[in-house]
């Protein structure tokens, strides 16, 4: 075992990781530690990572959740290449994450569960605690976390079975010594979660989370205790934000800022359900929201109230997807608008329900039949989904037009800081319905965004005819050859245009040099650290990071002529990449990774350094 | 469906007239049906722009085009999705969804279970004429076992859907059936299904002309419907025949037809009881079917008291909104915030 010190380090970040059984609580104890980080005033990013079975046989590989975090005194861009620290529950967990924990970083383990059955489901012939290779290579320390956790609860009325449940806070207050962490807000979340209902159990928790304290405190092995200062930012509201959570407030956000009922119609899909159950729970601001029979339904739902007059969204992942694209496809030759948010996970078909991946931004511009151009955005982070659902708004109302907004895993479940916007800074959302005293002709359009005017049921004397067949400017059903070619030209033309109303591209670094990187949608943090660390390194690398997919910004052509070299790195086989190169015949460099894991930092640094040589 | 019936308008057949060309083939029963509706619709009390008419694919569905409503003509056998979203969008609407056999009770069978069960105050009419018209001339999921079609040259092997039974194993709260052969028929049906509170389905018998002509007519021609049609009408005993002198009574579990006279009078009948709670009576009658049975028309089922989803869901919101805060800000900031300062 490496020596410990006695000193209370400075440190600017640390990467802690939480590994257990899927029923052991890790996500819990990973987002109660991000409360209480950013309640330190310390700016992180989260990486939740769970298995797709709710309970895989326990103590089994299949079975192992986890949870890092990384938090610092600085910008935290990512939850981090590598903890260090690593808490494994059980030797599953210590198996499938040994491998991430560096040499000589701290890791502890539930040594009640390193028994010989357990050993056996995780595939160790042997222990590997009893190895003094592994013990010296690591920072051990050894918790009997469940006997430790019974003998705090002595005196709790709780059953044995649910005292020794409570374990995993146990390992939660032990590193929030390490590490320097309040307790009150986890304090505060136990009152508020069970403390009128079940007041036994927030008293228990409340007990193991402080014995865990006070062990690193008696501890001679644990004194090595970190420091991690608070991070410079903005003054102003700051609260802790997931990607689903920021995409509900933004639409509801939306819906009260462009003056239409908000109407969410979903099918439960991962991982997008927090948003059907998000706005659920809003029905106080109006939100109707409908749990439709199938994905298709909950589109059919949207475009139905759509074309009534409410501002209606689906959210969905990959297969529903598919499932939608008939139906985008008619609210495309309709003209209505709609928000469809495709969170992607890992595909094709059922694929990594759980784990992250960017490859489904060629279906999010192509997956139609016929000439059917969609706008398409991605969120670049947690609470950017906010960011993008007004953006999103803003599109489908003022172009008239359905509009994809592309999350991801990685973004919907991670959390950041966020700088609460005061709501009176957001701008309106303009957007008009037909006048009932004018001549209503549904498909003239507006002279510059060549948008159509909408007119709802209910509007007296506009009375008129939509459908998936083909139109002339009047309405009517119109099989003219030229006609269909204008039309969908002109379908093309008014999302092409929607580029006029862009700010331009912010780029990282400076404007020309040896290599731009071009990013989009969950990968900005770690492609924006890996830049600005080979900038400080003196490399001529810029980054830059795509909010708008379709259209492209008009200046984005320019911007890679002043670069020699342009690399795209995503999370897919190059799809961005391929839509470059169509669109610009740039050779550009695809980097492309597709393991249900979002890019380390230090991936990226070395392949682009790989191309600055 | 019942809409709020706002004043005394003078609406005709003729404000309900679009001007494009109706294109059905000539002589189709979606003729009389289109008229039938156009003529239902001013008598209801209702603001024209308070209609509105969804659609999905095939023939019947091209009928939002030629209704001066607001319309929808959606994609196959989503016309119940798209018809949800308008009436939760707008409970005030009258929504009527137009769909057939192979939109409604193949492609989207699923949707419509759901339509029904979850009792939106829609009016759907269902115009079965037990073929693929638009695509010429494949067997439908109501085309009788041994159909010869383009498709099944050697006759269909698929055992049929009743429409009815779909609807009353969906808990549909108003089942009817009329046919495009008995305009005074249809409107009355159609003015019951706007009246009932919640989803109404209609199944109207439809002529295909050109790819299944007359596969009704040995229940519904001149000749026949007076030995083969049943009218139902509520608190009556079930009688048919030219003479009115055969009626149906229940053996058992089973209905059988009786010849009134010789000691059975109409005591000894089934009464039409539309609003039985119990839905056995409305299953017995839709299992009646040619040659065994006269093919009963008019109004199965009618369960009044079941609230429509829209009602719910509105009453929720009003629920949470009379309860909790609207402040935007507030939610945004939420419950666990910290200020830093300068």
């Amino acid at each position: 075992m490496i020596q410990p010190t006695d000193s209370f380090e400075e440190i600017d970040s640390a990467v802690v990781r939480f590994a257990g059984d899927s029923g052991d609580g890790m996500q819990t104890v990973g987002e109660r530690f991000t409360d209480s980080s950013a309640f330190a005033g310390n700016d992180i990013a989260t990486l939740p990572d769970f298995p797709a079975e709710i309970r895989a046989p326990a103590g089994t590989l299949a079975g192992v959740s986890g949870f890092q975090l990384q938090f610092g005194n600085t910008k935290i861009l990512t939850p981090g290449d590598e903890p260090d620290a690593l808490v494994a529950m059980n030797p599953a967990a210590l198996k499938s994450n040994i491998g991430d924990l560096p040499e000589g970083g701290m890791l502890v383990v539930n040594i009640d569960s390193f028994k010989s059955m357990n050993l056996k489901k995780a595939g160790y012939e042997s222990n590997p605690l009893d190895d003094e290779e592994f013990r010296k290579k690591y920072h051990l320390i050894e918790l009997d976390l469940t006997g430790l956790t019974k003998e705090a609860l002595k005196e709790s009325p709780l059953k044995p079975s649910d005292k020794v449940r409570c374990k995993n806070f146990f390992a939660l207050g032990f590193m929030y010594y390490v590490y320097g962490r309040p307790l009150e807000p986890t304090l505060t979340f136990f009152e508020q979660k069970w403390g009128k209902r079940l007041p036994d159990l927030a008293e228990a928790n409340s007990k193991v989370l402080k014995a865990g304290f006070n062990l690193g405190d008696t501890m001679e092995t644990a004194r090595n205790r970190y420091q991690v200062s608070k991070a410079p930012v903005q003054p102003g509201v700051y609260r802790k934000i997931s990607g689903n959570e920021a995409l509900v407030y933004g639409l509801v956000t939306a819906s009260i800022k462009a003056n239409r009922e908000l109407l969410y119609s979903g099918y439960p899909i991962t991982p997008a359900s927090p948003v059907l159950e998000g706005l659920s729970q809003l029905k106080n601001f109006g939100v109707k929201c409908v749990q439709a029979e199938d994905e298709i339904a909950a589109m059919g739902v949207a475009l139905g109230a759509s074309f009534a007059g409410d501002l209606t969204v689906c959210a969905t992942s990959g297969p529903g997807m598919c499932l939608k694209s008939e139906f985008i496809g008619l609210a495309s030759i309709t003209e209505l608008p709609l928000i469809i948010c495709n969170v992607q996970r890992g595909g094709p078909s059922t694929g990594l329900p759980t784990k992250t991946e960017q490859s489904d931004l060629l279906q999010a511009l192509f997956s139609r039949h016929g000439d059917c151009p969609i706008p398409v955005i991605a969120a670049h982070s947690p609470s950017d989904c906010f960011d993008c659902a007004i953006e999103a708004v803003r599109i489908a109302l003022t172009y008239m037009t359905p509009v994809i907004l592309l999350s991801d895993l990685y973004v919907a479940n991670g959390a950041e800081p966020w700088r609460v916007p005061n709501v009176s800074d957001i701008p309106v959302i303009e957007n008009s319905f037909a006048k009932t005293e004018e001549e209503y002709v549904i498909y003239r359009r507006d002279s510059n965004t060549l948008a159509r005017t909408q007119a709802i049921p209910g509007q007296v004397g506009l009375e008129h005819r939509i459908g998936g067949l083909e139109k002339g400017e009047d309405g009517g059903v119109s099989y003219d050859p030229d006609n269909h070619e204008e039309m969908s030209q002109l379908r093309a033309q008014k999302v092409a245009g929607i580029a006029k109303s862009l700010d331009p591209i912010e780029v990282q670094g400076k404007p020309e040099g040896d290599l731009l990187v071009i990013g989009w949608g969950g990968t900005y943090g770690a492609i924006s650290s890996a830049a600005t660390n080979l900038r400080d390194e003196g490399f001529s690398v810029s980054n830059i990071h795509l909010r708008h997919l379709n259209p492209l910004p008009d200046d984005l052509g320019d911007i890679m002529e002043r670069f020699k070299k342009v690399i795209v790195p995503e999370l897919n086989l190059g799809q961005l990449n391929l839509l470059l190169r169509a669109k610009y015949l740039v050779d550009v460099i695809s980097y492309g990774k597709l393991q249900g894991k979002p890019f380390k930092v230090s991936e990226l640094h070395e392949k682009f350094l790989e191309h600055l040589r | 469906m019942s809409t709020i019936i706002t004043e005394e308008n003078n609406l005709t057949k003729k404000d309900f007239v679009t001007p494009n060309d109706v294109r059905w083939c000539p002589g189709c029963g979606d003729y009389a049906i289109l008229n039938a509706v156009q003529r239902t619709l001013p008598e209801l009390g209702i603001p024209r722009e308070q209609f509105v008419v969804v659609s999905g694919i095939g023939c019947s569905s091209r009928f939002p085009y030629y209704m001066n409503t607001y319309g929808f003509h959606t994609i196959h056998g989503r016309a119940p999705t798209v018809a949800t979203g308008v009436k939760v969008a707008n409970p005030d609407l009258s929504v009527w969804m137009i769909t057939g056999d192979g939109d409604g009770l193949s492609i989207g069978a699923n949707h419509l279970l759901h339509l029904l069960r979850r009792n939106l105050d829609i009016n759907v009419l269902l115009f079965n004429n037990r073929i693929y018209g638009l695509t010429k001339g494949q067997y439908s999921p109501t085309s009788e076992v041994g159909k010869k079609t383009k498709s099944t040259p050697l006759g269909s092997v698929d055992h049929p859907i009743n429409p009815l039974l779909f609807a009353l194993g969906s808990e549909a709260t108003f089942v009817a059936r009329t046919t495009d052969t008995d305009m005074k028929h249809m409107i009355e049906t159609f003015k019951a299904a706007q009246a009932h509170k919640g989803t109404s389905f209609v199944e109207v018998f439809q002529n295909c002309v050109i790819f299944n002509n007359k596969t009704f007519d040995s229940v519904t021609s001149r000749e026949s419907k007076e030995d083969q049609v049943l009218s139902l009408e509520e608190g009556k005993p079930l009688i048919f025949g030219a003479n009115k002198d055969k009626g149906i009574r229940l053996n058992g579990l089973d209905p059988e037809i009786v010849t009134l006279g010789d000691g059975i009078g109409h005591d000894d009948l089934l009464i039409h009881q539309p609003s039985n709670s119990n839905s056995a009576y409305a299953n017995i009658l839709a299992q009646m079917t040619y040659p065994a049975f006269p093919t009963p028309v008019g109004v199965l089922r009618k369960l009044d008291g079941r609230e429509t989803y829209e009602d719910a869901l509105i009453q929720q919101l009003k629920h949470a909104q009379s309860k909790d805060s609207d402040n935007l800000q507030e939610l945004l900031i939420g419950q666990n915030s910290w200020v830093v300062e300068n």
